[in-house]
This record gives structure tokens, sequence and C-alpha cells, in this order.
């Protein structure tokens, strides 16, 4: 770790220090600053990392044991006696186990309170389908009031945990397990909830994903413009809700070919988020989802598992040609349009 | 401080209001969980009338005492003792369950003054209330957290949850009352799902246990002074109740869990009411 002085953020060494453990530090760093910050687990202060927080600021943890149903009632408790609670536990117990705990004491009262769910999607690839979260965006993204969050890594992950301490409500930020790689260089480029970010030019087709599936859409833009000069726009898609209409928007009209790729089932998550917005737009659009299947996952290494369920550089390389060949069928103004 | 005898006299007379004001609001409203809104009654009455510190002129006061009904379908029964208490006309009572009205059958804090929690469904309610014990611990102030359960959401796991956090977190500032009245919808509480003993299993949890006539306003007072006297562990009270408590044709009867009433009903309880305070 090193402080570089004229940054306001820190900058991590993320060669040792990994997501959720950016995440446990930049949150006990926040716990120096914003005194009415208060860190909850269900005995898994270490796995999440929250227990960072912990170490620094006993007398503002509170370990409930494993309760998640408490859990979230007890941050309701603490948001409505004027804390800011950050929640972390698995995403699987987060949004499932908890999931009328987090929708109505802490949304339905639109109390401020940030969970922090680790262990999303496959990144627990050989726990098995237990402890697989391949459901939480879309449970998420249907509570009212509720803003959710896919950082790409650890720096947006840091950037996001910042972020959301002054972002009134609740909010749902999903986390791996622990050991993504980095997509960016730092954490200076600009990162606002609801505000997409294009981390890669280009106009024959987009690729917008979100979480880890950022970097493996990256390589494979990379790539595929070295090897064949195919120009893909690669979009992380951080904020899931509220979501970046504009850039999609702008991604349709500008290359009628989008690929959406997410650590997720197909089924409500990304990919049906960006398809909501195509339609009611009205726009002709070739739309491939990327993401788990309608299936309980396989209990695989995590890697093998985004290649077996094409979610890598591999799968969307792959999907990207199955689309360029392709035709789409023009629309009214499709002249207006282009 | 026991109660005094006018005390006593003026928490007789306002949940005779009250009861009165639930009977004409269930009418308002087309219908309402009346049966356990009346058990609760004086649980309520004694808190908002003697015990809490609050001020309903300013209802967001932090230094406020707390409380979580954590049976949230007694809304119909809770309403009136706010309106009763200030926060809000009774007037707007009339409109309960109407379509945009403030008033449902689970109460909205963010639509009722007054209220600090919205609850409804079973078993949330003492988290929250304990969230809220740790916040006041945290804040080093000295209010109060009260939480009104009731016997039927003793069979959710959440609220075993809650009782383990908040004897674990000594959380002497909290006290949880059990709305006694021995009924869930589909009948007696024994006999759809067996709480009992259900005092030993509250002490069994960490927390000092205790147990009154649910609708005796001086055994309430004691208890709720016990509880704030009781280093170290969240007390609960057992409180005996009487579902329906007040109108007796309703009195002890599972099927006045929910009801609606007619003016020929209404006529009925309010005159049982009238008899129950000696006002006949």
């Amino acid at each position: 770790m090193t402080e570089q002085s004229g940054l306001t953020y820190s900058v991590y060494d993320t060669d040792h220090m990994t997501p959720t453990e950016i995440y446990g530090y930049v949150l006990a760093q926040l716990g120096e600053e914003r005194k009415e910050i208060v860190a909850l687990t269900a005995d898994l202060a270490k796995s999440t990392k929250i227990g960072k927080f912990g170490d620094k600021h006993p007398e503002r943890f509170f370990n409930v044991g494993i309760a998640e149903q408490n859990l979230m009632g007890v941050a309701s408790g603490l948001a409505l006696a004027g804390f800011i609670p950050f929640v972390s536990t698995f995403a699987v117990f987060a949004a499932l186990r908890a999931g009328e705990q987090v929708r109505t004491d802490i949304c339905y009262q639109n109390l401020n309170c940030k969970i922090i769910a680790t262990h999303s999607g496959l990144s627990f690839g050989t726990a098995g389908s237990t402890h697989h979260c391949t459901e939480d965006l879309a449970v998420m993204r249907t509570f009212a009031n509720m803003t959710v969050i896919a950082p790409a890594d650890g720096f947006e992950t840091a950037n996001a945990v910042r972020a959301c301490v002054d972002y009134p409500g609740p909010v749902y930020m999903r986390i791996g397990r622990g050991f993504e790689q980095t997509v960016y260089e730092n954490e200076n480029y600009g990162f606002q909830i609801g505000k997409a970010v294009t981390m890669h030019e280009g106009s024959d087709i987009t690729v917008i994903a979100c979480g880890p599936c950022v970097l493996q859409a990256v390589e494979a833009a990379r790539t595929l413009k070295e090897n064949q000069g195919i120009e893909v726009r690669v979009i992380n898609m951080h904020t899931i809700k509220p979501l970046d209409r504009e850039a999609i928007i702008e991604a349709v009209n500008d290359t009628r070919k989008i690929i959406t790729v997410e650590n997720h089932s197909i089924v409500g998550g990304l990919g049906s988020a960006v398809a909501e917005v195509i339609t009611d737009e009205g726009k002709s659009c070739r739309l491939k989802r990327l993401g788990i299947p309608d299936i309980f996952a396989i209990v695989g290494q995590t890697d093998d598992l985004y290649n077996l369920y094409k979610i890598d550089a591999a799968g969307i390389t792959e999907a990207v040609g199955e689309l360029l060949g392709k035709e789409v069928e023009e629309d009214d103004d499709w002249e207006d349009e282009i | 401080m026991a109660l005094t005898d006018k005390e006593l006299e003026y928490l007789t007379e306002t949940a005779w209001k009250i009861r009165r004001n639930i009977v004409q609001t269930t009418f308002w409203a087309g219908g309402g969980h009346i049966g356990g809104g009346l058990s609760q009654t004086d649980i309520l009455v004694i808190l908002y009338f003697h015990y809490m510190n609050i001020d309903p002129q300013n209802p967001d006061w932090e230094e406020r005492d707390r409380m979580v009904l954590s049976k949230g379908h007694g809304g119909v029964g809770y309403a009136p003792v706010l309106a009763e208490k200030g926060y809000f006309s009774g007037e707007l009572l009339k409109k309960f369950n109407h379509t945009g009205s403030p008033f449902g059958m689970h109460l909205d804090r963010l639509k009722v003054k007054g209220l600090d929690a919205s609850t409804g469904s079973l078993g949330h309610g003492l988290p929250i209330a304990v969230g809220l014990a740790m916040g006041a611990k945290l804040h080093k102030k000295p209010w109060r957290t009260y939480c009104i359960m009731g016997d039927g959401e003793m069979a959710e796991g959440s609220i075993w949850e809650g009782a383990m956090a908040a004897s674990h977190f000594k959380l002497d500032n909290l006290t949880g009352f059990i709305d006694r009245n021995k009924h869930c919808i589909d009948g007696c509480t024994e006999e759809v799902m067996a709480i009992e003993p259900l005092k030993d299993k509250w002490a069994s949890f960490g927390w000092n246990v205790l147990e009154v006539d649910g609708h005796d306003f001086r055994q309430l007072g004691e208890a709720i002074e016990k509880a704030q006297l009781t280093p170290d562990k969240p007390t609960v009270i057992n409180c005996l109740t009487v579902k329906g408590k007040g109108v007796d044709y309703m009195e002890g009867k599972p099927e006045w869990h929910y009801g609606g009433l007619d003016t020929k009903m209404v006529e009925e309880a309010l005159k049982s009411i009238d008899r129950l305070y000696g006002k006949a």
C-alpha cells in the first residue's frame, strides 16, 4: 500500500491486494473519516474482509453470527438510529436468504444501508450452487429504491464503496471472492454511480459487460482488433440500476449489434436490463446475452466455469464472430439514426 | 415509581377512548385485525401515555424513545393510539385503507407520523428493534427501545435470531412485549404451532423474563420499571391478553383475528366497551 501525495485517493498495490481486500481497506479508511459508518457481518468477517473495518473500529463493528435475516434487520435499526451500516455476507445469503428483509426492512423504508455482497456469481466455483449466486442482480434490481452496482475490479470497488457513502438510500454491491484480476490501471477514471465507462472504442459491435466480465471483454476486444481489425466497443456497465440508458441507446445507434456479458444468470440480470432498454426504445438491434444459462451451474474452478459458460474472452470472441455474420432488420427510422 | 391513582385513571380513560376509536377505525377501514388490535391496546397506551419519552410536535426528535410494532398487522389498533397522542388528526383515520390513504393494514413509517419502523412481515420487528437499541448504545444515549411482538410470530426463526443477538449485545435498553392472546390466524397457537414453554425459551436465550396481565396497568407499569432497572440484559414481558378485549362478542374468539363491522356491530361493540369502563 502506498499513499501518493497530490492524489485524492490511495493507490493500491493490486499485485498483492484482491478486490475484497481493497474493499475492507477502503471501508476501514472511510471509518476514520466518517464516524456514522458501522459495519456488520454474519460470521463472515474474514471471508468478506469487512473484518478489516472491525480491526480498526471494533466498537462500530458487529458480528451477529450465522443469522442473515437478523443481520439485515439489525442494519435497518442502526440506519433508523442515524448510522450508515455497511453489511457484508456472501451474495447468495444477502440476496436470497435475507432477501425479504432487504426488500421490506431496508428498501421499503428507504434506509441508508450499503450491502456489499461477496462471492457473487460463480466466483466461489468449487463451492457448488449452494454458494454460487447467479440470481442477485435479477432480484435486487426489482426492489424499489435499490441501487445495484457490480464493480469490474478492485479499483472500481474502491471507487464504488467511497461513492455509495454519500449516495442516499440502499445500495447493493456485488463483488467476487477476491481472486479477480484488475482491468483499470488506477482509480482515477471518473467513476460515477449510474454512468457507464467506455473501456475500448469501437464501431462494429458493442459488448456491454459488468463485474469481472469487463476484463474478459476488453481482452477480447484488443485481440479482435489486433488479429482481425474488428472494432469492438466495450462498455463497463458497473451500475445495473439506475442503468445508463443513454450509453446503451448510443451503442445501438452506432453499432446495431450488442452482446451483454455477466457472471449471472441470463434471466433478469444485465442482459435483461439492456434488452428492456432496447425494446422500450423500439430499436432494431441484434442482441446476444452471454451469462449462465437457466440452470444450476456445475462445480468447478471459476476460470473453467467462465470458459464453459462462454463468459470469458474466448466466449465473447466467439459471440462477436457469430453476431457480425448476422443481418439486422432495418426499422423505419434506420436512416435517421445511423 | 408505581402509578398513582390519578395516572391510572388517566390511562384507563385513554384506553377507553382508544378502544372505541379502534372499533370505529375498523368500521371506516372496511375491516381489520381488530382482535389483536384490542389485545395490544393497554401495552401501547401505557407506553405512549406514561413511559415513553416522546414529543408528538417533534416526531423525529433524535433523543426520543422508540417503539416497534413487530406484529405489524396491529396497525388498525396502533394508528388510533398515535392519533390520540397528537401525531395527527383522528379525522384522518376515517380514510383508513382507502386508496391513497397514508393508513393501510400495516403502517408505513414514511407516511405515518410517530411511527419508528414500517412493519407487517412477521418476525422482522425484533431485529429492527435490536438495531435501534444497539444504535442508542453506540450514541451513548439513554433513549429506550420497545418492541411489541405477537405470540403467533414466535414461530418465526428471525425472532430467535434477534433474541439471541439482544442478549449477546447486552441490550438492557430494549424491552420486548409479547401480546400473548393465544391465537394466530388458523387457530390457537398451541394447536397451530406450540410455542410453550414460552417463558423458558426466552430465559434460555438470556433475557430477563416477566409475566403480567396485559390489561392491568399497575402490573404492566411495575414490569416496565423492573425492565428499566435490569442491567446487562434485555427484558421481555409476557403479557397475558385477551383477543378482542373489551368487545364481548369478540373476546377469545379466533374468528375475530380479522373482521369487518356493520353499523349494528359497531353499536354493540361500543356498548360493550362502555360497559367495561363503567360508562354505560
